[in-house]
């Protein structure tokens, strides 16, 4: 063979070669399983579906490598820490077969029989389909792997004693993949499979009941532990076309993002397609009337209250209006309405008051990267001035919320900002 | 001809989508985006100077606010209001908010008063010529002989509060606020003992502000210790 010949076959194999790997990249059913995962999981499906649970949210430390675990969960109970979910044989779940992923998120038991504490929430997950699981388990097994321990968690007695996780799957947990209603049409069953299962939404927005307790079905609101904002009530008559568009990119022609909520689009929500955010808003828009209003403000004499809102009155067109409008109609996609907006209205105004005294942005999105923010007041404003253009805002413009009281506004001021 | 029609479909959605608020009439600018920066920071970031916790962003080099912005964001610096605040925003949008503030022009503080000549002089050594027994670096060997920071990511330092200063540097020793590894600062400031700061942080309120404000350019100066963030 001469240097020629010899050239041209080196060329030939090495052509052969890419044309190989090419048709293995574009073809892997066809080939090997995706490394570790089961034959025919689809890593592209499997990516969406962990994002879809919001995985990296948790998994994911404020200063870590993406899945690597580490971030603090504050529970009434003690602290846990999130655990390495990167295929790290050592440290993460690199020893993880398919079935065992199954068992955590279908059963809420761990590789070693150990029962699961209900923050990773199998309470939602188990409602996901085998193919699915399999799919996000091939996907995790694809991710770098990265060597880092799982820190202690830091529970109080008696909450640091798994095997009494016993008791509390016994009481509240039945795990069940999602059965769809054949008297609904596909798109809300898909919005059903979303909400109840990987998009774990009842662990925010349902109300925790003993030792944690949360239903997969309960989305009417309730006050995130420890947290101490307000998720709202998700069931109500709303435009599903404006929830789907707020789910993408954080505002919407009516809403902004606020709170935790800003950390779901951004790292979930975002990344879903928008028929599968339609579906979900369908779904939730069949699940009845939103957070109704009670009168559980501050007991207020008629001149009281009229006091309060002429006040309010004064500091919202001094300090809001400008941006809000005058008649709080807001700014689609850049100042949320404030008339009619549930997120004012609700029983607890805890979301409204915080937003007064520290402001924020909403996420930066795809569809909205550079999003326009509020100003904090907690520095200008007193405890007074910020109940009375809570109490406004919550009154003014066809809105009938009960009034906040300045003791309300004093508490809120010392909460930990996320 | 396809990729015509996808794109300008694109750039119809586009319309559509920020069209309305052209019609309110809200400025397409970071200035209206950021009136949430300003009410701590004022205006054009020249901090405010009521509080020793808003300090004058306006004029810093672009990537060393960069940096701090992507610090508040992932919690290795601990300010609860600025952590919460830049917690969803996108690194992309932070460098667009650093090269912002980078082009304000500063204003500076008047001069406090001076301190005590014994503090003036302690103060003004560690800050011209360090401490070469206990291996601590000149201010200056970094942040310029004018103290006004080099280029890309070295900030100025006239003009800080001396509470400020104080609580900046009781962070680095106790690690509550960190840089991008090795963190220059965080190990420099191990290094002072009690009265170094104190000396610090009166020396520099106490000087004029400089007739050239801006940054050196950016390899001015040879670094003398590395800097993860620099």
């Amino acid at each position: 063979m001469n240097q020629t010949q010899r050239l041209t076959a080196v060329a030939i194999l090495g052509v052969a070669i890419v044309l190989g790997i090419g048709f293995v990249v574009h073809f892997p059913w066809k080939s090997e399983p995706p490394r570790g995962g089961p034959a025919g999981a689809d890593l592209k499906l499997g990516e969406y579906l962990i994002q879809a649970g919001n995985c990296y949210s948790c998994h994911t430390a404020h200063d870590g490598k993406p899945y690597a675990g580490g971030r603090p969960v504050a529970t009434p109970y003690g602290t846990l820490y999130s655990s390495n979910i990167t295929p790290d044989p050592q440290t993460g779940v690199g020893n993880w077969s398919a079935d065992d992923f199954w068992r955590a998120l279908h059963e809420g038991k761990s590789k070693d029989g150990s029962l699961l504490y209900p923050a990773f929430p199998y309470w939602a997950y188990t409602k996901v389909t085998r193919e699915h699981a399999d799919a996000m388990y091939a996907y995790l097994k694809s991710i770098p792997p990265v060597s880092q321990q799982n820190r202690a968690h830091e529970m109080r007695f008696p909450y640091d004693q798994r095997p009494l996780l016993a008791g509390w799957q016994a009481l509240y947990f039945r795990e069940g993949e999602f059965k769809p209603d054949p008297r609904q049409t596909p798109e809300w069953n898909r919005g059903a499979y979303l909400v109840e299962g990987l998009g774990h939404c009842a662990g925010c927005h349902g109300q925790r009941g003993a030792w944690g307790s949360v239903r997969e079905k309960d989305i009417g609101g309730g006050l995130i532990p420890m947290l101490n904002w307000y998720a709202p009530s998700l069931g109500s008559k709303r435009d599903a076309d404006e929830i789907a568009e707020f789910l993408k990119h954080g505002v919407s022609s009516a809403r902004a993002a606020f709170g935790p909520m800003s950390e779901v689009i951004r790292d979930s929500l975002q990344h879903l397609e928008i028929a599968d955010l339609r579906a979900m808003a369908v779904y939730l828009a069949s699940r009845g009337d939103g957070d109704e209003e009670t009168a559980s403000g501050p007991r207020l004499t008629s001149a009281q209250q009229k006091q309060l809102m002429e006040l309010g009155a004064r500091v919202y067109h001094d300090r809001c209006a400008d941006c809000h409008q005058q008649a709080g109609e807001g700014v689609p996609r850049v100042y949320p309405r404030l008339a009619a907006n549930e997120a004012i209205l609700m029983r607890n105004p805890v979301n409204a008051v915080r937003i007064v005294l520290n402001g924020g942005f909403p996420p930066s999105t795809r569809g909205n990267p550079r999003p326009y923010g509020m100003p904090p007041f907690a520095h200008v404003l007193s405890d007074g001035e910020v109940a009375a253009v809570v109490t406004y805002i919550r009154g003014a413009w066809g809105n009938r919320a009960a009034p906040v009281s300045a003791v309300q506004v004093a508490s809120a001021r010392g909460v930990p900002l996320d | 001809m396809w990729v015509a029609v996808k794109c300008s479909r694109l750039a119809l959605a586009a319309l559509l989508w920020f069209a309305p608020a052209h019609a309110q009439q809200v400025p397409d600018t970071l200035e209206q985006r950021l009136v949430a920066c300003a009410a701590c920071h004022g205006k054009n970031g020249e901090g405010l100077k009521a509080n020793e916790y808003y300090p004058r962003i306006a004029g810093k080099p672009a990537r060393y606010l960069f940096n701090q912005l992507v610090n508040f964001r992932e919690r290795r610096r601990q300010s609860p209001a600025m952590n919460y605040m830049v917690g969803f925003l996108s690194d992309d949008y932070l460098r667009d908010i650093a090269r912002y503030y980078a082009m304000q022009p500063p204003r500076y503080p008047a001069p406090q008063e001076k301190p005590s000549s014994e503090v003036q002089a302690r103060g003004e050594a560690l800050m011209q010529r360090g401490d070469p027994v206990r291996k601590i670096p000149a201010c200056a060997a970094c942040h310029g002989e004018r103290l006004t920071g080099m280029e890309p990511a070295i900030p100025g330092l006239v003009g800080l509060e001396v509470h400020y200063i104080g609580a900046q540097m009781g962070a680095w020793r106790n690690r509550l606020r960190r840089a991008q590894a090795p963190d220059c600062m965080a190990n420099i400031a191990s290094l002072l003992i009690p009265g170094d700061v104190e000396a610090i942080a009166a020396y520099l309120a106490s000087l004029p502000p400089p007739a050239h404000a801006e940054p050196l350019p950016a390899g001015s100066l040879k670094l003398p210790t590395e800097c993860g963030g620099a």
